[in-house]
Order: C-alpha cells, then structure tokens, then sequence
C-alpha cells in the first residue's frame, strides 16, 4: 500500500533531511514510525502524501506514484499533519463538508455523517472549530483524514497535546480505523507503538535504522538482565545459576526472587538454560522474564549510534 | 473546476464571519460617501457638470489601501493555521487553490463596487443629466484595476505567514506600481520613460474616464492579474523545490 523506494531530501542544495529511505507497508498494518525531533519524520511523510516531491528516489501510494500521479495517490490518502489543520470559523459539519468537496467524495453528506459518528463528533457537529477543546478539534482532524475511506492514512503525532482519557479514545479509534486502512504514524510516545502498532520504522538521522514487526523488536535481542522467582533452592540458587554460560551474576533480591545479569560475551538468551537448570535442580519455576528489554531500550539503542 | 467552486464558496462565508469584510467594506462606503457628498456639493456650488470623474478619481486611492486588505488574509492565514498543507494534499491543484481564492476576493470587491452604483443614480436622481457613456467605462475601468491589485494582494498574501506584513506587502507593491510613472518625466531614455508609463496602474484608468475602453487598457490589466496569479502559483509551487 505505502511502497517508498530511495526517498532522499536535500533542502536547499545541502541540508540532508532524509536519505535513502526505503520501506514498505502493506495493507491493513499499522506502523508506528519513530524517530527523535527533527530526524526527517515530517519530511517523509510530506513526501508520501504528495506535499512535495522527493530529491530523489519515489513512493507509491495504492500503486499511484506521488509525483507522476499525485492527484490519483493523494485520492487514497488521508493525512492528519502534525498541527491540525482547521478553519476556526467554519462549524464541525461545514468544514467537513467542505474537505469531502474538494476530496471529491461522491455522497458528501452520509461521509461527513460517518466520519463523526466514528469519531465521536455528533453532539459538536454545529459547534464552531475555534471554541473546541484540543481533544475535539484532534477528532475532528482524524474525521477529515477519513472521509473518503482512503486506503492509506499517514498521521503524524495524532494524540499529542491530549489528556490520557482522549489519548485512549484516539488509540482505540486509530486500532479500529487499523482493521479496515493502512496506517503509518508518527509518535513520541513508545507505549502507543508498543500498544497499537504492528510493525516499527526507526528513522534516526534521515536513515531508516530499524524496520521490524514489534514481536520481532521485542523478541529478537538477547536481554541484559533477566528476572527469576523459584521456589526452592535456597541459598545454592546463586552459587549454580552463577555458573551458567552467558550469565555473569546473580543477586537475590529476596526470598526466592533474583536478577539475573546476562554477561556482554553471552550471543544467544540463556533463559532456557536457566529454565532446564531450575527443573533439574527440581526447583519450582515461577516467574522467568527479560527485565527492562522495552521498545526505548530498542529505540535508545539505535539512535545513539553515531 | 468544482473544487474551485469549493473553494471560493468557502472563503466568501469565511469572509463573512469575520470582521474584517465588515469593517473594510464599510470604511470604505463611509469614505466614498464623505467624498460624493462634497463632490455633490461642489458641482451644485460651482454649477458644473455632475460627473463620476472626481468620485472614481478617490475611489482610485482608496483602493491601494482597502485591496490589500481584503486579500491579506488569504493565503497568508491559510499558511499559518497549516490549513494549506491540507489543501495541498487534497486532489486539488495548486491553481485551483490561487483561483478560488482570487474569485472570492473579486466577488466581494463587486459587491462594494456595486453598493458604490448609488451615486451616479443620485446624480440622475437629483435632475443632474451625467453622461453615461464615462460612467458605464469608468466602472469597468475600476473593476479591472481593483481586479489588478487584487491579484497583486493576493501575491503579497502569499509570501508570509502573518496578515499584517502581507497587508503591508501588498500596499507598498500597488503604491508603487501606481505611481510608477512618476519619475518618468525626469528620464532622458525614452525606452524606461515608455516603460515606466506603460506599467503605471493609474495610467491606464485614464480611457476608461474619458469614456473610451482601449484594448490595450484592458489588456495591460489582464496581463497584471494573470502575472500575479501565475507568480502566486509559483510561491505555493516553490515548495517543492526549497
């Protein structure tokens, strides 16, 4: 659905602001595209939705190229740019009269109707955009990216500026639009990917760092420390995990519960090993999980890198 | 077409909700009205003629300031509230955008033109026999020129984000291509004095006063509004090139 090959953007002959950005989102995914401030998310997804063109390389959008066939790509698109982009004077219902217009939307009126009951917008559909509440005018900018159920949503930082109970109900709408639409969003905020996204785009420095599913994010990287609840064992429990390849030491944190610290030279988990070991001893398992291995470990890791 | 349909409907009703048509259109009235009064008062003094002459000469005036003003909010806010990046990203085309604008902003003008259509019906009105003939192309005249820096307040709206410096943009622009001719009788080169009279916006009005609509009058106004509609084109398009 999203296909970006070599997307490169010089500003003025020599700011670089992305280079080479390459990925592919297919569809009915919801990507969560990380990266710090200023390390080209904007700039990318600018170029997706047809704002402007890459310097060089080329995305596609539903198969329509976003420079040789921009008005077609920009049919399936809908995007919610990082400020959200209403006019304070127009009502909820006018001003989504007016987006299905220009979007050409074929039965304006049931789209605008759909687009706020989804978005929970009824009851302020006469209510002027410039008296909304945050929280409101963000629906409302979500409602305009979805009225012609486009194939593709690009939304960029859709729940910033919102109290939690907002944030919530944008993630439950962008998790339900995610059943039916292709959705590439932009986000500060880990435990929204971590909650709502499928797969995960780091860009860091203009360059694509990390593009994998989450489980694979998660899963893939042998954890630094790891955290043990046994029964039994005792005082013998440090001594003989202790001893395990690839693990450097075990501190008990109390009764029956430790951390374990995975050694630097250790290539693959040694989690099953400790598992295998605990049985033989013919202690009892209770608890075996990689500790602080989270989506900003993965992050942190991979934008400070150079 | 239809978007710029959209469009244009919706900066009209923008238009009306804020202040600024209101107040504009009714300073503008009040003014032209202090001045066909005692223009009125005049003629009956002095026992003249009751022309239009004097009135659209004023009207020419006022217009370099009320112009810009109405068209400063244009692009200029469209910009600030990042309402354009939206625009842009719809299947609209970029000049579908810039006309739809301009068209509002020239609806609106005719309105105030037109309210401005009592005062040679006053004169008729009050058993003055004015000549019709300068008074229908004196109108036309004012239309085409008031569509002329239109499009040049709409250029200027398109330069910054902030209503303010475009207002002021724009009414440097017009002032200074109204009195472009100005130094042009101090010139020896008789090229740039043709050029400079040729280019003066108030020039060119001069006809259409006398009651003769001249080709290449209408003309050089056209080729002004096209220019800066092009070039406001090209600022919004400049985007992909920055």
């Amino acid at each position: 659905m999203i296909e970006a090959e070599g997307l490169t953007k010089i500003y003025g002959n020599q700011v670089v602001a992305i280079e080479d950005v390459t990925f592919r989102v297919e569809r009915g995914q919801i990507v969560g595209f990380l990266g710090p401030n200023g390390a080209g998310k904007t700039t990318t997804m600018r170029i997706l939705t047809g704002y402007m063109p890459p310097t060089r390389g080329r995305a596609r959008i539903a198969g329509y190229d976003t420079v040789l066939q921009s008005l077609e790509a920009r049919r399936h698109i809908g995007y919610l740019p990082e400020t959200v982009p209403l006019y304070p004077e127009m009502s909820v219902r006018a001003y989504l009269s007016f987006m299905a217009e220009i979007r050409g939307v074929p039965n304006r009126k049931a789209a605008v109707e759909r687009a706020m009951a989804l978005t929970g917008l009824e009851d302020q559909a006469d209510a002027l955009i410039g008296k909304l509440s945050k929280g409101y005018r963000q629906r409302v900018g979500l409602a305009q990216a979805i009225l012609h159920n486009p194939d593709v949503l690009i939304l960029d930082e859709p729940t910033i500026g919102l109290d939690p109970r907002q944030v919530r109900e944008v993630r439950d709408l962008i998790q339900e639009l995610g059943k039916t639409h292709t959705i590439l969003l932009s986000t500060h905020i880990l435990a929204e990917v971590q909650q709502i996204c499928d797969r995960v785009l780091i860009i860091h420095r203009g360059r694509i760092r990390a593009d994998m599913t989450l489980g694979e994010a998660l899963r893939s990287r042998r954890p630094d420390r790891i955290f043990l609840r046994v029964e039994g064992g005792d005082r013998q429990v440090t001594e003989i995990l202790s001893a395990l390849p690839g693990v450097r030491r075990v501190e008990r944190l109390e009764s029956g519960v430790y951390e374990i610290e995975v050694a630097d030279s250790a290539k693959e988990d040694p989690s099953p090993t400790i598992a295998e070991t605990v049985m033989r001893q013919g202690w009892r398992l209770l608890e075996l999980r990689p500790v602080g291995l989270t989506l900003e470990d993965l992050f942190l890791q991979v934008t400070a890198q150079d | 077409m239809r978007n710029l349909w959209a469009i244009a409907r919706r900066e009209l009703g923008a238009y009306f909700v804020s202040p600024i048509a209101y107040l504009v259109g009714a300073a503008f009235l009040a003014m032209m009205g202090f001045f066909f009064y005692t223009d009125v008062i005049f003629t009956v003094l002095s026992r003249s003629e009751p022309t239009m002459r004097y009135i659209f000469g004023v009207m020419t005036t006022i217009l370099l300031f009320v112009a810009p003003v109405l068209t400063m909010r244009l692009l200029a806010e469209e910009q600030r509230l990042g309402t354009l990046e939206l625009l842009l990203t719809a299947p609209v085309q970029d000049w579908e955008v810039v006309l739809g604008k301009y068209l509002a902003a020239l609806v609106l003008y005719l309105g105030l033109l037109t309210a401005t259509g009592i005062y040679p019906l006053l004169l008729f009105w009050m058993g003055g026999n004015p000549d019709i003939g300068p008074i229908l192309s004196g109108y036309l005249g004012m239309f085409l020129f008031g569509a002329a820096l239109l499009s040049i307040g709409l250029f200027s709206s398109s330069l910054s984000q902030n209503q303010v410096v475009a207002a002021v943009v724009g009414i440097g622009l017009v002032i200074l291509l109204a009195v472009a001719s100005l130094p042009a009788d101090g010139i020896t080169n008789p090229t740039l004095q043709q050029i400079l009279n040729h280019i003066d916006l108030r020039n060119h009005l001069m006809n259409f006063r006398r009651g003769l609509i001249d080709t290449t009058d209408v003309v050089y106004y056209l080729s002004v509004i096209a220019s800066f509609l092009f070039l406001t084109v090209q600022i919004l398009n400049s985007r992909r090139w920055r």
